[in-house]
């Protein structure tokens, strides 16, 4: 039996509009979930005091500071190797077997589980780079990590700048660089700031690569030699060892609305951007 | 017409290729100084595959080969001792679409100029206004020079990119059907400023319109399937063709 047309667009309606109100329902229950569990902790105090007790008491504001100080330091590493790659592979190649054989090794890399980068991270920065466990260890094992995502998006970007303006670029007489520099970076950039705001997300919440490289001092570090530990790896430590499910949730608390913040200010800054073009 | 007829551009038995398809054959034809040519002809006949090896364009196209020469001041753009970005510096061009960057005005004109590492905001002013006002635009846009291009009319964007390329000075201008996307009126104020600047600048116009051919240009050059049928002074080309494919094209019986 067929159905009729105007009931099948009410049924699909229906059941994509349901998709789309369960996924946001979902997201909103865990976010409020977190905040009522862990907003109570969170006081001025606990935002700007060192932990004390292993975290059982006190703040968690060395912890800020390395949840914020990792990934900034992994982005500034891994920034300029993946839009250098990306514009060696978009503008400076022909799409080869060699091409395509870079491109999957990149999304292999994407797709490798955080801890076996940890893993990864601990032997070679850690141990035979003898870097210790350090923001530095951690800062280029997150950067690794992320750089499959850099690389990916910038390509993208790149290949989104039309055609013509290269074109007029070159015919004005620029060099290929010039063109690049001039041309398709400032066009690719609001692009690239998307990844980078992905990386951030991503790098901001990883715990299992983190725990191995950057160590879990709870001191302020004073150089990139130092341990830090980030707000997700602080949450698993104290839930996972039954310090503090207290302050462990407030972490929690604090962590969501860090990244949540961050989503916020990229997208002001990219429509200030872009609007800036158009 | 003027006996003043020095050559500006030679080009000498000249073939290109694009992999398997010889899509110019052996052309010779001299652009004279400070003159408008026009390369008129059908769809796919090679003009505007010519235009772009005056500029060295078509070197961006992976298959493309080309054999034979192109004299720039009895000077050969393909040898090797060439740098092909001075030469387009040169030979600039302007194409069918207007497509100027999603910039300002002021950052469209100067774009040369940036990326020539000039930053000195007196200088720039000095090009941009210079520019502005040799295509036309400066009494329209002078104090828009902050807007975005893209919002100008399509007219007025097409003078635009004619002013950022005047802004790098060139020497010879090619223009690829440069009204195609304008309408009547848009495109006779293109045609009157091509006539203002064939005062300093070679100028070679692919067009499709035969009208405008006839109107705008000192010579024109009637292109079939890759052959430079017929190359003449436009009024003697139009009037009294000495081919007979040329005589189809112009009457209207072909294309």
């Amino acid at each position: 039996m067929r159905i009729a047309p105007k009931y099948t667009q009410r049924i699909a309606i229906a059941l994509l509009g349901g998709a789309t109100l369960l996924t946001l329902l979902v997201l909103l229950f865990i976010i409020l979930f977190v905040l009522e569990k862990g907003l109570p902790a969170v006081t001025w105090q606990f935002l700007s005091q060192a932990p004390r007790d292993m975290g059982r008491s006190g703040g968690i504001f060395p912890v800020i500071v390395g949840t914020f100080l990792l990934p900034l330091l992994a982005i500034a590493i891994a920034l300029p190797l993946g839009v250098g790659t990306a514009v060696y592979l978009t503008e400076y190649t022909r799409e080869t077997r060699l091409t395509r054989v870079i491109r999957f090794g990149t999304d292999c890399l994407a797709g490798i589980p955080s801890i076996i980068f940890g893993l990864f991270g601990f032997i070679f920065f850690v141990v035979i780079l003898g870097f210790g466990w350090s923001l530095l260890s951690g800062g280029l094992t997150l950067a690794l990590m992320i750089l499959p995502t850099i690389i990916r998006t910038t390509e993208e970007a790149i290949r989104a700048v039309p055609n013509t303006f290269r074109e007029v670029s070159f015919s004005l007489g620029a060099t290929r660089w010039e063109t690049v520099l001039h041309v398709v970076l400032p066009n690719a950039l609001p692009g690239i700031a998307t990844g980078i705001m992905l990386s951030l997300g991503r790098s901001i919440g990883e715990t299992a690569a983190v725990i191995f490289t950057a160590g879990s001092a709870l001191r302020m570090p004073t150089s990139v030699y130092d341990s830090v530990r980030t707000m997700a790896v602080h949450f698993y430590l104290l839930a996972r060892e039954g310090i503090s499910n207290e302050n462990a949730y407030g972490t929690a608390a604090v962590l969501i609305l860090a990244v949540l913040g961050v989503n916020l200010t990229a997208y002001w800054i990219m429509n200030r951007f872009v609007g800036r073009h158009t | 017409m003027t006996a003043s007829t020095q050559t500006k551009v030679d080009v000498q038995a000249f073939n290109l290729h694009y992999g398997a398809f010889h899509a110019l054959k052996n052309i010779s034809i001299k652009f004279v100084d400070r003159k408008i040519t026009a390369l008129i002809g059908p769809s796919g006949c090679g003009k505007s595959t010519l235009l772009r090896c005056l500029n060295r364009m078509n070197d961006l196209i992976p298959t493309v080969r080309t054999e034979g020469r192109i004299l720039l001041d009895g000077r050969n753009i393909y040898g090797s001792d060439i740098d092909v970005c001075d030469l387009r510096k040169k030979v600039g061009m302007v194409f069918q679409r207007p497509n100027p960057f999603p910039l300002s005005v002021r950052d469209n004109v100067s774009f040369g100029l940036r990326v020539a590492g000039q930053s000195d905001p007196a200088q720039v002013d000095a090009v941009v206004e210079r520019s502005l006002r040799a295509a036309w635009l400066w009494d329209a846009l002078s104090d828009k020079l902050d807007e975005p291009a893209l919002e100008l009319p399509l007219d007025q964007q097409q003078r635009l990119c004619v002013a950022r390329l005047l802004a790098i000075e060139p020497e010879v201008i090619l223009m690829d059907e440069p009204c195609s996307a304008l309408d009547p009126i848009a495109t006779s104020r293109i045609e009157e400023l091509m006539l203002d600047l064939r005062r300093q600048y070679t100028i070679v116009i692919v067009t499709h319109n035969m009208q405008q051919a006839a109107r705008i240009s000192d010579f024109s050059g009637y292109m079939l399937l890759g052959d430079l049928i017929e190359y003449d002074v436009t009024k003697t080309l139009f009037t009294s063709p000495r081919d007979p494919r040329t005589q189809d094209y112009i009457s209207g019986r072909y294309g």
